[in-house]
């Protein structure tokens, strides 16, 4: 204890060394906080591909529950990884302990090399982690509030402001940075909640549902940001999400996530492919008039495996790519095609795909089940 | 280790909790609570300071050493002296400054920032601590020496040296009263997820010392050393008064009470009971500060004990308990 206490002093002598350095050599603070994050951007740029945290076989018991299950993963340097699962998955657990803000009952997790529960100080240091529910002090301003974090970090004087003043303009901020925090809307808190994370200048950026209750507008911006601070700044980004649009559209990997287990990574390439192993084609088809009749010879046709409803819609599973032939006998029999989509390739497939196989079943699939039974009784009635 | 880790070093627990400190401090003193408790421990004291001015002459009469401290003690027009008055609504300074220290963090979703920053997780709950004793120090300081300085003012007692001591005594003796009280409701701060049960839980425990805690000692005494006949009377009244006695030093308030009573007038000679014969050939005189100190040396511990299980309760809570919210 003694000596690695030591050890850090040393450490940070030397340290404040370099800084009196730099101060002497070039004069305005400014040139210099901006030089010390630029150096780190391409000492990032330089690291990227490399694997930077590494979770093995991590568990996490609460009493009889088992909320992370036998976890392993590797997220790369530089990359945007999605960690998507319905609500209570583990994700947040997941994330808590990457921080160390709770000890895992077995396993371990490495973020650049350390160890995530032994040195947890050494981790949030280089780890920002945006909350689901991030909140500020509401009768402190946007701007003190970010002061306090910066204090937190140990940083102060004018490097700080500084700081916070490009922070604030990067996040859009600046005209609402001395309003109190109490007054901003969820999207503000939001985006000061990014500016917050980014006083530290992390490597790694972990945001718990960064998504949620955002507006349309909003949320494009945040989707830019986010790609911003991966390709221009080389940070590592972990997004907790169970929103797949949004998550499609930045990250480079995701995970699916469901009770605890991690039941698939990779791209979204990869994640397709392997869904469409099994070879059957999904049809979303949309007509007019939408009747029962109907329902009976969508499945007369060729190759037809099963016809799921969804509202106004046919979900039709298949063998073969029933387009051709689906449009024609649909056109012979006068009906009109309002909607015809053949299904894949976007993670919402996907992921309702990994769920089936997963066997998730929540009340709204055993819901859904029922339906499906009912549609192949009749069908066995009409054969 | 990582070369990203080298520019980083200037984390250390030190660092982090000076800024909580800082903050929390800042934050007491801007709030409209701290103006509240200002206003009524202010009104209090010159409420009891015209008292005590009132009461003065008859007290001067019986007995005319130590008259400064008399300004502290005295009561009079049935307005209760600065003691008293702080015994009683001394807990009110601590509660109120320390009922939602945790519990409002959580609310709001500041907890989990802020634990996500690169400081130790009990800097958080140290840092609020010391903050609000470093508060109610300053409240407590300021109203005591003030309450003098008008003193001096009005009556033209000019305190000698022990008696400026005596009261600098008393004012600590003070400070780690309320801390105590801080401590508790920062542990129901920590245990209470709603902000208003933990302030009512910490009212419910003040009620209690304060005025419960007596009767529940008499009761107690009485049923263990019955005195409800001549006999029993007899040989039980010390045991029972003992038994009574002891049972009330649980209470903080009351070990304040005794305690500081015990400082501020010299002539109190004992804080137990003194038989006849242990009586015989005492002459009768003013102890010294020292002397006086000796005496009441275990409620100070005792005090301090106290303050010390409540805040540990409340840092051990705090340390095991999930961060998560939901």
């Amino acid at each position: 204890m003694a000596k690695k206490g030591k050890l850090r002093r040393a450490v940070k002598e030397e340290d404040g060394c370099q800084l009196q350095n730099a101060g002497e050599a070039a004069a305005p603070v400014k040139q210099t906080a901006e030089n010390a994050e630029k150096e780190n951007m391409e000492k990032r740029a330089s690291e990227k591909g490399t694997p930077c945290i590494r979770i093995s076989h991590l568990v996490k018991q609460y009493g009889e529950k088992t909320a992370v299950n036998d976890l392993n993963l590797t997220i790369r340097r530089g990359e945007v990884f999605g960690l998507l699962g319905p609500n209570g998955a583990g994700k947040t657990t997941t994330i808590l302990m990457l921080l160390g803000l709770t000890e895992p009952t077995s396993g371990s997790a490495t973020i650049c090399g350390l160890d995530c529960e032994r040195h947890p100080l050494e981790v949030k240091s280089i780890v920002g982690y945006l909350p689901d529910n991030t909140g500020f002090y509401s009768d402190m301003t946007g701007r003190q509030n970010l002061r306090f974090t910066g204090r937190l970090n140990g940083m102060d004087g004018p490097e700080l402001e500084e700081r916070i003043d490009h922070l604030l303009e990067r996040v859009g901020m600046t005209k609402a940075a001395d309003q109190k925090a109490g007054t901003y809307s969820k999207g503000m808190r939001q985006r000061l909640g990014i500016a917050d994370v980014l006083i530290k200048d992390p490597e790694i950026i972990v945001m718990d549902e960064p998504t949620l209750g955002i507006d349309p507008e909003g949320m494009r911006e945040l989707l830019q940001l986010i790609r911003e601070l991966s390709v221009e700044d080389g940070r590592t980004i972990l997004i907790s999400s169970h929103q797949l649009h949004q998550i499609q559209q930045v990250c480079d990997r995701v995970g699916i996530f469901v009770e605890g287990k991690l039941i698939a990574s990779g791209t979204l390439e990869e994640l397709e492919e392997h869904v469409w192993k099994d070879g059957s084609y999904l049809l979303e088809v949309g007509v007019h008039p939408c009747d029962d009749k109907l329902l009976g010879m969508l499945y007369q046709q060729p190759g037809v495996q099963k016809i799921d409803k969804e509202g106004d819609k046919f979900i039709i599973t298949s063998k073969t790519d029933l387009r051709g032939t689906l449009t024609g006998f649909l056109g012979e029999n006068g009906y009109t095609v309002l909607h015809l989509h053949q299904r894949g390739g976007d993670l919402d497939e996907i992921y309702r795909r990994y769920f089936e196989k997963a066997g998730q079943s929540d009340e709204r699939n055993e819901f859904e089940n029922r339906k499906k039974h009912g549609f192949r009784r009749r069908k066995q009635s009409e054969d | 280790m990582d070369s990203g880790e080298e520019n980083r070093v200037r984390i250390n627990g030190a660092t982090g909790r000076k800024a909580l400190f800082r903050k929390e401090l800042a934050d007491h003193l801007k709030s409209k609570r701290f103006l509240l408790l200002l206003i009524l421990i202010g009104s209090t004291s010159y409420a009891s300071l015209y008292g005590a001015l009132t009461g003065l002459s008859d007290a001067i009469a019986s007995d005319s050493n130590f008259i400064f401290l008399k300004l502290y003690t005295q009561g009079g027009n049935s307005i209760p002296s600065f003691m008293s008055f702080i015994a009683l609504l001394g807990p009110i300074v601590g509660l109120a400054l320390g009922f939602d220290a945790i519990n409002s963090e959580r609310a709001a979703g500041t907890l989990n920032r802020l634990v996500s920053q690169p400081i130790y997780r009990d800097s958080i709950i140290i840092g609020k601590f010391l903050a609000g004793t470093a508060v109610i120090a300053s409240i407590v300081y300021t109203m005591g020496i003030a309450l003098g300085a008008v003193g001096v003012l009005c009556t033209g007692l000019k305190p000698s040296g022990e008696e400026v001591l005596r009261i600098l005594v008393f004012l600590t003796f003070t400070v780690i009263y309320i801390a105590f009280w801080l401590a508790i409701s920062i542990l129901f701060s920590v245990v209470c997820r709603h902000a208003a049960t933990s302030a009512l839980a910490s009212i419910a425990v003040w009620l209690f010392f304060a005025i419960f805690m007596s009767l529940v000692a008499s009761i107690v005494a009485n049923a263990v050393y019955p005195v409800n006949d001549q006999y029993n009377a007899m040989v039980n009244s010390l045991s029972n008064y003992t038994l009574e006695m002891n049972l009330n030093r649980i209470s903080p308030y009351y070990l304040y009470s005794e305690a500081v009573s015990t400082i501020m007038n010299p002539s109190v000679r004992s804080v137990n009971v003194v038989t006849m014969d242990q009586l015989v050939g005492a002459i009768s005189g003013y102890l010294s500060l020292g002397q006086s100190l000796l005496l009441v040396w275990p409620h100070l511990t005792g005090l301090a004990a106290l303050m010390l299980v409540a805040f540990g309760g409340s840092y051990i809570g705090f340390m095991r308990q999930e961060v998560r919210t939901n």
